[in-house]
C-alpha cells in the first residue's frame, strides 16, 4: 500500500486550485463591488422618482449579470475541489472548514440566486419598494457568501477553536465563534470585501470616462462617476486601513509570510519598510552572505511600527526564523525550524502509537502516547516536513505581489480623490487624458486584488493549514496525469469563457444605455 | 453529549441530506428541459419560449448541488473527501456539465458571444443528457457500492498521509460497470424530462408548446418507468449493506432494504405517496392535456420518493456509501460524519431552511403568478 507521494501531483494539485481560484477571483470582485453601487443608483431612483437613475442602474446590472453568471460557474468548481483534489485536507478539518461552506450555501447562495431573479425579471411584476429591497438582497447575499468563504480562509492561515482528536484522527471544532469572528476572519472579510467595492468603482469610473472621452451618453457617464467616485474614494481609504490590519495580523500569526512580503532575511529592532525595491535574484539559499536587494528605498522603523505598533520592536527575519533563538512574543527563546520538525515527528509518531496502544487496550500506553501528542501537537504539520528550507516561501513573488497590491492601492486614491474634485468642473468633459487614465485604471484595480491572492496564498506555503498541514499531506491520491488533464480543461474552458465574457460585455458597453436618448440631451445632470 | 443525541444528530444530519438529495432531483427538470430544447422547439420562438422558461430557474438547481455539496461536507466529511478525491472522473464530469450551463444562458442570445447561439444551446443539450445520467449513476452507487479503501492509521505514514484511496485508476467512471447504476441514471434522465413536460405545461403560455410537451408526455413516462421500476425491483431483492449495531462491523444481509422498509414503515409510507403523486401528476395531465398543475403533484411526488430511497440507503443501521474493495471501510453514518459539536452548530442553521424555502417560494410567486402590469 505504500508509495511516496509525488512531487508533480502536488505541483499540479496547486496549479489547478491556483488556476480555478485566480479566474473565479477575476469575477468575484466586480459582483461585490457593482452590486453596492447598482443598489445605490436604485435607491436614488425610488427616493428621486427620477427615470434616469433607473436607466442607469439597469445599465449596470445588465453588465453584472453577464459577469455574474461566469462567477458563479468558477465558484462551483472550487467548492468540490477541496474534496476532489484537496481529500485528506478535507478529513483532517472538514469538521470545521465544511461548516462555513455549508452556511455559505444555505444562508447566501439562496439569498443571491432568489433576488437576483426578482431583480431582473421582477421590474414590471413588483413594486418598486419589493424590487429594490431586492436588489439590496441579492448583493447582500453575495457579500454574506464573500464573508463565510473568507471565514474559511482566515480559519487555514490561523487555526482557532479547534482540538485534534487522535481516535477520528482529525481536527475538531471546539468554539464556533473562535472560528467565525477570529480577529484574522473579521480583517480579511473586511479587506478583501473593500477591494471588490474599489474594483467596481474603478470600473463604474473607467467606462464612464470611456463613454466621456468618446462624447457619448455624457449626462449618464456623469450621473455615475458622481456615484462611483465618492463610494470609491471611501472603500479605498477603509481598504488601506484594513490593508494595516491585515498586515498586523499577517505579522502576528504568520511570520514568515511578512518575512517574504518584505524580503527581510536578518530581523531587526526598528526594521525599516521597503517601498520599492528589486530582489538580488542570485541569492541562492536563505543563509547566503548576499545582501538580499540590488536597490531599495526604505521608510526607516515603519515595519516595526506597523507590525508590531512599536517603531523600535524586533520582527524576524527569514533567517531567525528558520534558526530560531530570538527571543519571541511571549518572551520565551523561538524554537529553530529543526526543532520544530523533530516535534512535529514526534507527534505524528505519538499518533501512531496512541491508536496502536488503542487497539492493545494498554492503557498506560494510551495515556503517555496521547500526551505526547498534546504536548507536541502545535508542530504537528512540520513532522512532514523533511528540510527546514522547505518552510521558506517563494520570497519573490510574495514580495513583488506584496508590492504591487500597496502601490496600486496607493495610487487608486489618488486617483479616486482626483476624479472626485474634477468631475464637478466643467472642464472636466475636456480633459481626455484623464477619461484614458480612468479606462486604464481598471485592469490595475484586477491585477491588484489577484496580487493581493498571491501574497496571501503563495506567503503562506508550504502550509494549507498554519503550522499544521503542509499540501504535500493534504492532496488525493490521484494519477498526476489526471489532474493534468482537468488541469488543461479548465485552462481551456475558462479562458474560451473569459473571451467570450469580454467580448459580451464590450458589446454591451458599446451600445449603452437603452433608453438613453429619449431624455440625454437636455442635461438633467445637475 | 450524550451518544443517543450524537446519534439523533447524525440520522437528522441523513435526512436533511436526503431531503437535498430529493430537492437536486425534482429541480433536474431545468436539466430535462435542455434535453428537449430541439425536440419541443420547432421554431426559433419556441426555442426562446423554452430557454427564459427554465432560464429563470436553473440558478435554483445549480445552487441546490452547491448547498448539496456544502452540507454533505459539513456534515459527513469523510465522504466528501472520499468520494469526490476517489470518484474524480464522475464528479468532474457533472461539474464540467453545470458550468458550461451557467454561462450558457446567459451568453447564447447576447451579441459578440464568441462561439454562436447554437453552440451555446448544444452545450445545454449536453448539460440536459449528462447531468442527470451522471448524477443518478452516482447516487447509485449509494446502494451498490464503489471501490476504495479507507485507512486513518496512513495520517502517520510521512511518505503517503492520505487516508482515503480509490482502488481503480478509472477514479469513479467504473460505475457504469454496474448495470443497475447505469439504470438508476437513465431512470432520473427520463424522469428529469417528465417533469420538465409538467412544468412547461404549467409556466409557458402557447398553445403549440403545450401540446408538443403533452404529446411526449407519454413515451416519456413509459420510459422512465420501464427503467425506475426494473431499478426498484432488483433493490428490493438485491443483497444490502448492514451493520452490526454492537461491534459496528458491516456485512452482506440479504433484502436488506426491503427489510428497511417494512422495519421503518413511516419511509415505506414516504416512499407511496411520492410514487403515488409523481403517477398522479403524470396521469392527471394526461387525461385532460389543459389540466396546468401536474408539476406540483409529480414535483412533491418525486422529493418524497428520493428521500424515501437514500433514507433507507442510510438510516436502520445500513452503510450508506458502501466499499466493494473492503467492506469495513464501507462509510456509515458513524463512521463518516462530523463530531457531536459541530453537527449542533450546523443544525442550530438548519432551523433557518424554512425561511429560506418561505422566500423563495414567495419571490417566485410575485414574479410567476402576478400579471405585467404593463
Ligand atoms: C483592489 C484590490 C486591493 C488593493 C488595492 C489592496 N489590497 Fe490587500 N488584498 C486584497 C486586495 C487589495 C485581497 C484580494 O482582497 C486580499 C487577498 C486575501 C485577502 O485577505 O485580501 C489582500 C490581502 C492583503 C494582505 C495579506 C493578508 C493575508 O495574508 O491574510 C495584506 C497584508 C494586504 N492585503 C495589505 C494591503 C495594503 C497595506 C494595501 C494598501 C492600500 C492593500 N492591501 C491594497
Ligand atoms: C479567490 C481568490 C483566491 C486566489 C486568487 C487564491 C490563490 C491561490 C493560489 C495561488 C494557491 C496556490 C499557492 C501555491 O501553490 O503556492 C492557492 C492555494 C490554496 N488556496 Fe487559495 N486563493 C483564493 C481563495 C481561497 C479561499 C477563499 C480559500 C479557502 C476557503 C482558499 C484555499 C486554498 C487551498 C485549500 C489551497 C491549496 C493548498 C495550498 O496550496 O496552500 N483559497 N490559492
Ligand atoms: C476557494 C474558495 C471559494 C469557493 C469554494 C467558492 C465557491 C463559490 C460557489 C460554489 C459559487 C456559486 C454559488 C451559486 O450557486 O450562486 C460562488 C460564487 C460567488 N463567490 Fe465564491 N468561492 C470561493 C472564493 C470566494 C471568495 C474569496 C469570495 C469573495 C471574497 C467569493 C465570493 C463569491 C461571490 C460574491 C459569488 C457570487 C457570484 C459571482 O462570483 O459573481 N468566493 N463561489
Amino acid at each position: 500500500m505504500i508509495a511516496n507521494i509525488d512531487t508533480s501531483l502536488i505541483d499540479w494539485s496547486r496549479a489547478q486550485f491556483a488556476l480555478t481560484a485566480m479566474y473565479h477571483w477575476l469575477f468575484v470582485p466586480l459582483t461585490l463591488g457593482l452590486g453596492i453601487i447598482q443598489a445605490l443608483m436604485e435607491t436614488l431612483y425610488v427616493k428621486t422618482g427620477k427615470e434616469y437613475w433607473k436607466t442607469t442602474a439597469r445599465f449596470w446590472m445588465k453588465l453584472f449579470g453577464i459577469n455574474f453568471a461566469i462567477g458563479v460557474a468558477t465558484g462551483l468548481i472550487l467548492e468540490f475541489e477541496f474534496g476532489t483534489n484537496w481529500s485528506n485536507y478535507s478529513w483532517f478539518v472538514g469538521d470545521i472548514f465544511g461548516a462555513p461552506l455549508a452556511i455559505e450555501g444555505i444562508v447566501a447562495f439562496f439569498m443571491e440566486a432568489t433576488f437576483i431573479a426578482v431583480m431582473y425579471f421582477g421590474w414590471e411584476k413588483v413594486s418598486k419598494r419589493f424590487h429594490l429591497a431586492s436588489t439590496w438582497l441579492t448583493i447582500a447575499g453575495a457579500t454574506l457568501s464573500a464573508l463565510w468563504i473568507l471565514v474559511a480562509n482566515a480559519w487555514m492561515q490561523y487555526p482557532a477553536g479547534m482540538h485534534f482528536n487522535p481516535d477520528t484522527v482529525r481536527n475538531e471544532m471546539l468554539d464556533f465563534w473562535a472560528v467565525a469572528l477570529s480577529p484574522v476572519a473579521i480583517n480579511k472579510f473586511f479587506h478583501t470585501v473593500l477591494s471588490g467595492w474599489v474594483t467596481g468603482a474603478t470600473f463604474v469610473i473607467g467606462l464612464s470616462c470611456w463613454y466621456l472621452y468618446k462624447k457619448r451618453e455624457q449626462a449618464f457617464a456623469l450621473r455615475s462617476i458622481k456615484v462611483g467616485a465618492i463610494f470609491g474614494l471611501v472603500a479605498s481609504v477603509l481598504l488601506l486601513w484594513t490593508g494595516d490590519g491585515s498586515a498586523y495580523q499577517v505579522a502576528d500569526k504568520q511570520p514568515m509570510k511578512l518575512a517574504a512580503m518584505e524580503g527581510l532575511y536578518q530581523g531587526e529592532k526598528g526594521a525599516g519598510l521597503v517601498g520599492i525595491g528589486i530582489l538580488n535574484p542570485n541569492r541562492s539559499s536563505y543563509d547566503s552572505p548576499e545582501d538580499p536587494f540590488l536597490f531599495k528605498i526604505e521608510i526607516p522603523k515603519m515595519l516595526s511600527l506597523l507590525a508590531e505598533r512599536d517603531a523600535d520592536a524586533f520582527v524576524p527575519g527569514i533567517t531567525d526564523l528558520i534558526e530560531g533563538g530570538y527571543t519571541d512574543k511571549t518572551g520565551q527563546p523561538a524554537l529553530s525550524a529543526e526543532e520544530k520538525i523533530a516535534k512535529g515527528k514526534l507527534a505524528i509518531q505519538a499518533l501512531a502509537d496512541y491508536r496502536q496502544a488503542k487497539k492493545e487496550k494498554d492503557e498506560a500506553g494510551i495515556a503517555t502516547h496521547r500526551t505526547v501528542l498534546e504536548e507536541n501537537f502545535a508542530y504537528f504539520g512540520y513532522g512532514y516536513l523533511q528540510d527546514p528550507s522547505e518552510l521558506i516561501p517563494p520570497v519573490g513573488l510574495s514580495f513583488y505581489s506584496f508590492h504591487v497590491m500597496v502601490l496600486l492601492g496607493g495610487y487608486l486614491i489618488l486617483l479616486f480623490l482626483a476624479i472626485w474634485i474634477l468631475h464637478r468642473k466643467s472642464a472636466f468633459l475636456q480633459m481626455r487624458w484623464l477619461h484614458l487614465v480612468a479606462l486604464w485604471s481598471i485592469p490595475l484595480a484586477y491585477i491588484a486584488g489577484q496580487a493581493g491572492w498571491i501574497v496571501a496564498e503563495v506567503g503562506r506555503q508550504p502550509w494549507a493549514i498554519q503550522d499544521i498541514l503542509p499540501t504535500i499531506a493534504g492532496i488525493s491520491r490521484l494519477e498526476t496525469a489526471s489532474v493534468q488533464t482537468t488541469f488543461f480543461l479548465f485552462l481551456i474552458l475558462f479562458t474560451v469563457l473569459l473571451i467570450a465574457e469580454l467580448r459580451i460585455l464590450i458589446k454591451a458597453i458599446q451600445v449603452g444605455p437603452e433608453t438613453e436618448t429619449a431624455h440625454s440631451q437636455t442635461n438633467e445632470y445637475e | 453529549m450524550e451518544t443517543s443525541t450524537y446519534i439523533f444528530l447524525q440520522h437528522y444530519w441523513w435526512f436533511l441530506i436526503s431531503l437535498l438529495g430529493g430537492l437536486l432531483v425534482f429541480l433536474l427538470f431545468v436539466q430535462g428541459g435542455q434535453s428537449l430544447l430541439f425536440q419541443l422547439g420547432k421554431t426559433e420562438t419556441q426555442r426562446q419560449l423554452l430557454l427564459e422558461s427554465t432560464g429563470k430557474k436553473w440558478e435554483l438547481t445549480f445552487t441546490t448541488l452547491v448547498t448539496f455539496g456544502g452540507a454533505f461536507f459539513a456534515s459527513f466529511p469523510l465522504f466528501y473527501s472520499t468520494s469526490f478525491g476517489g470518484a474524480y472522473w464522475v464528479w468532474m464530469l457533472i461539474l464540467l456539465c453545470f458550468v458550461l450551463q451557467a454561462v450558457s444562458y446567459e451568453y447564447q442570445m447576447r451579441k459578440g458571444n464568441l462561439l454562436g447561439k447554437k453552440t451555446y444551446r448544444i452545450f445545454l443539450l449536453i448539460n440536459g443528457i449528462a447531468g442527470p445520467v451522471l448524477l443518478g449513476t452516482a447516487v447509485g452507487t449509494f446502494f451498490n457500492g464503489a471501490e476504495f479503501i479507507v485507512n486513518k492509521e496512513q495520517l502517520s505514514v510521512l511518505s503517503m498521509p492520505v487516508i482515503s484511496q480509490w482502488a481503480t485508476p478509472w477514479h469513479g467512471l467504473e460505475a457504469v460497470l454496474n448495470i443497475w447504476n447505469v439504470c438508476l441514471g437513465i431512470a432520473v434522465f427520463f424522469l428529469a424530462r417528465v417533469l420538465a413536460i409538467l412544468y412547461f405545461m404549467n409556466n409557458i403560455d402557447d398553445e403549440s408548446i403545450r401540446s408538443q410537451s403533452w404529446n411526449r408526455l407519454l413515451p416519456e413516462s413509459i420510459a422512465f418507468l420501464l427503467f425506475f421500476l426494473a431499478f426498484l425491483a432488483h433493490w428490493l431483492i438485491a443483497d444490502g449493506f448492514a451493520i452490526n449495531p454492537d461491534t459496528q462491523e458491516i456485512f452482506m444481509q440479504p433484502y436488506k432494504y426491503a427489510l428497511n422498509l417494512l422495519e421503518m414503515p413511516y419511509v415505506t409510507g414516504i416512499l407511496l405517496v411520492g410514487v403515488i403523486l409523481v403517477l398522479w401528476g403524470i396521469g392527471k395531465t394526461y387525461l385532460n392535456p389543459s389540466y396546468r398543475e401536474g408539476i406540483w403533484f409529480s414535483g412533491t411526488g418525486t422529493v418524497l420518493t428520493v428521500l424515501a430511497l437514500l433514507l433507507c440507503a442510510g438510516w436502520n443501521h445500513t452503510a450508506y456509501y458502501p466499499s466493494i474493495t473492503d467492506l469495513q471501510s464501507s462509510l456509515t453514518l458513524q463512521n463518516s460524519c462530523s463530531s457531536p459539536f459541530t453537527l449542533k452548530v450546523m443544525s442550530y442553521v438548519s432551523i433557518l431552511i424554512p425561511f429560506v424555502l418561505a422566500y423563495i417560494f414567495y419571490a417566485w410567486r410575485a414574479i410567476d403568478l402576478k400579471p405585467g402590469k404593463k
